[in-house]
């Protein structure tokens, strides 16, 4: 055993203090949607028990006043369809970008560290307008007003998601390659079956970013969702987050109803995220 | 010489097109036709051009005249200045700290990173709970402590600033965290060991060994802080909405979405989103020159 030293005391509480800002937050709001309403303001620190204060109206109320099902429904098919597309075009690209010599690579390559400055602000409102002259934005149908996202979203995330792909598919051994062609594999072949399974743990990487970023952007969908049945879930929060007034039960009770899922992918999935994203930061 | 298996150029472009067909419809084109739409005249968001403005930069003579506009660039470079100092500053501790234990190391990447992946609207509505007037997390900590007599109001003119601060810089604090660590991970241990044997050790080491090595990841870290905390919108329009406390509480990012959303003025957010890109680029060139990156190491 070693011995605890004063500094490594002092390591651990300053480390501690700061692990208790991250996590204690949220305790606090989970502890307090089960707490009934007018309980909140004289005592949010205590532990709801039945018969203390415990109560599952919270929900039931957030379940029955929002849409929750709808807004689930309609972010998952807007994250899943931007993070399918973003895998396969990004990997496409990172992937002729590394591997084929041709004149325009530098200039390709400069073009997509570009696109990772251009905030979304700089060009929201000419797609906008381009979607609107399409037909798609703003046409009081939901399908095509969440095609209108899922499409710039797509872009947003496609440069950070070819940079990082690119760093991982440089480190597959080019022999397995030349040896799959020598077989009889053409270049499509050869992306699919010994590209993709080798950079297996890059694509995932990619793939969770791009749903979450997906998932949690407020900007984009607020422009191009303005009808309630298009509502993703963190506009319903939004929304809630005006209505709810005072009644600080429901909105804790809502804010756990968006966080516990994202939560659970975050347990679940840690390792990938962590190590893609700081991948992906370092080069950028 | 590539292998052969890359000598025919022709599914290059199978390869390519698509990425680059998204990116020049929808990140290229709209960036141009951004620049052209903020000397233009339009007043909705779907109608068209009524010609270009008189005189044509009428929107950017706005801009040094505006003083929610002058209020918004206030409050983002301070914003900016605490991102820096605080936000990067933490999570060089942090990372120190971690870097220098074994036990729990993992523990604590997980911990600090986990707000990065929440959105920063539940975020926005948590806060908004923890900073209740009556009631809130932190007023009921800090009476019941008995560091405060009485209920704080934090978004009001003398405290809305922390309140609009510390989230957005909490949030990220893993994010840097991460990016340090991975950093540090990166030096070898054998110049450590050299520094060991010359005799430098503890906050020596990290003053002429750690922080040297480190410089190039700071600076990435300073520049992924400064574009950063130039584009924040979602936590701040969650939190105070429109300006709030009384046309005080403005940032580039919400000023822009409510002069093109809520007023209409498109050509006029147009130019606005212009100015933040123009900022981003200028910020980031200062960054990199003051703490240039050294490849020679």
């Amino acid at each position: 055993m070693k011995k605890i030293t004063p500094a490594k005391a002092g390591t651990y509480a300053v480390l501690t203090f700061w692990a208790l800002t991250t996590l204690y937050p949220f305790v606090w709001v989970i502890l307090n949607s089960f707490r009934e309403r007018g309980l909140i303001r004289k005592d949010s620190f205590s532990i709801p028990l039945p018969g203390n204060g415990f109560t599952m109206g919270n929900y039931d109320k957030a379940m029955e006043r929002f849409d929750f099902g709808s807004a689930y429904a309609n972010s998952l098919i807007v994250s899943i369809a931007v993070t399918v597309a973003v895998v396969l075009i990004a990997g496409f690209a990172a992937y002729g970008l590394v591997r084929f010599r041709f004149k325009l690579r530098g200039v390709c390559y400069s073009l997509i560290m570009a696109g990772m400055m251009f905030p979304v602000f700089s060009t929201i409102i000419p797609v906008f307008r381009m979607e609107a002259a399409w037909g798609i934005a703003s046409s009081g149908n939901r399908w095509l007003s969440l095609v209108a996202v899922i499409l710039p979203q797509i872009a947003g995330n496609l440069c950070f998601a070819i940079i990082v792909l690119m760093g991982f598919i440089e480190s597959v051994p080019m022999e397995l390659e030349e040896s799959a062609y020598m077989d009889g594999c053409n270049v499509f072949q050869v992306y699919f079956h010994i590209i993709m399974p080798a950079a297996k743990s890059s694509f995932a990487t990619v793939a969770i970013f791009s749903f979450l970023w997906s998932y949690n952007d407020l900007f984009t969908q607020n422009f191009f969702l303005r009808v309630p049945r298009e509502k993703t879930i963190t506009l319903l929060l939004n929304e809630i987050s005006s209505q709810a007034g005072v009644d600080y039960g429901l909105m804790a009770a809502s804010v756990v109803l968006i966080v516990v899922p994202v939560l659970v992918v975050y347990v679940a999935l840690q390792k990938h995220i962590i190590k893609g994203l700081t991948a992906g930061a370092i080069k950028g | 010489m590539g292998p052969t298996l890359y000598r025919k150029k022709a599914p290059l472009i199978a390869f390519l097109l698509p990425a680059f067909v998204f990116l020049i419809l929808f990140l290229y084109y709209p960036f141009i036709q951004n620049i052209i739409n903020s000397f233009s005249d339009i007043t909705g968001l779907g109608a068209p051009a009524q010609g270009l403005n008189t005189p044509w930069y009428a929107n950017y003579a706005t801009l040094f005249t505006d003083p929610k506009l002058r209020t918004a660039l206030g409050n983002t470079v301070l914003l900016t200045i605490c991102t820096v100092i605080f936000q990067v500053g933490i999570a060089l501790i942090l990372a120190l700290l971690v870097d220098s234990i074994r036990v729990g190391a993992q523990l604590f990447r997980t911990l600090y990173f986990f707000p990065i992946v929440i959105s920063a609207t539940a975020l926005g509505l948590m806060f908004n709970l923890i900073f209740l007037y009556n009631g809130g997390m932190l007023n009921q900590l800090l009476t019941n402590l008995g560091f405060a007599a009485e209920n704080i109001d934090w978004k009001d003119p003398d405290h809305f600033l922390f309140t609009m601060f510390a989230p957005v810089m909490w949030q990220y604090v893993g994010f840097y965290f991460v990016i340090l660590v991975t950093g540090l991970n990166n030096i070898s241990q054998d110049l450590y060991e050299a520094a060991a044997l010359d005799g430098c050790t503890g906050l020596n080491r990290v003053r002429y060994v750690t922080l040297p090595l480190l410089r190039n990841v700071l600076c990435t870290c300073l520049v992924l802080a400064i574009t950063g905390s130039l584009k924040v919108f979602d936590l701040p329009w969650v939190m105070f909405g429109a300006g709030m406390p009384q046309d005080q509480g403005w940032l580039t990012g919400t000023y822009m979405y409510d002069q093109t959303f809520n007023r209409g003025n498109v050509d006029y957010g147009s130019a606005i989103a212009i100015l933040i890109v123009v900022l981003g680029v200028l910020f980031s060139n200062i960054a990199n020159r003051v703490f240039k990156p050294r490849n020679d190491i």
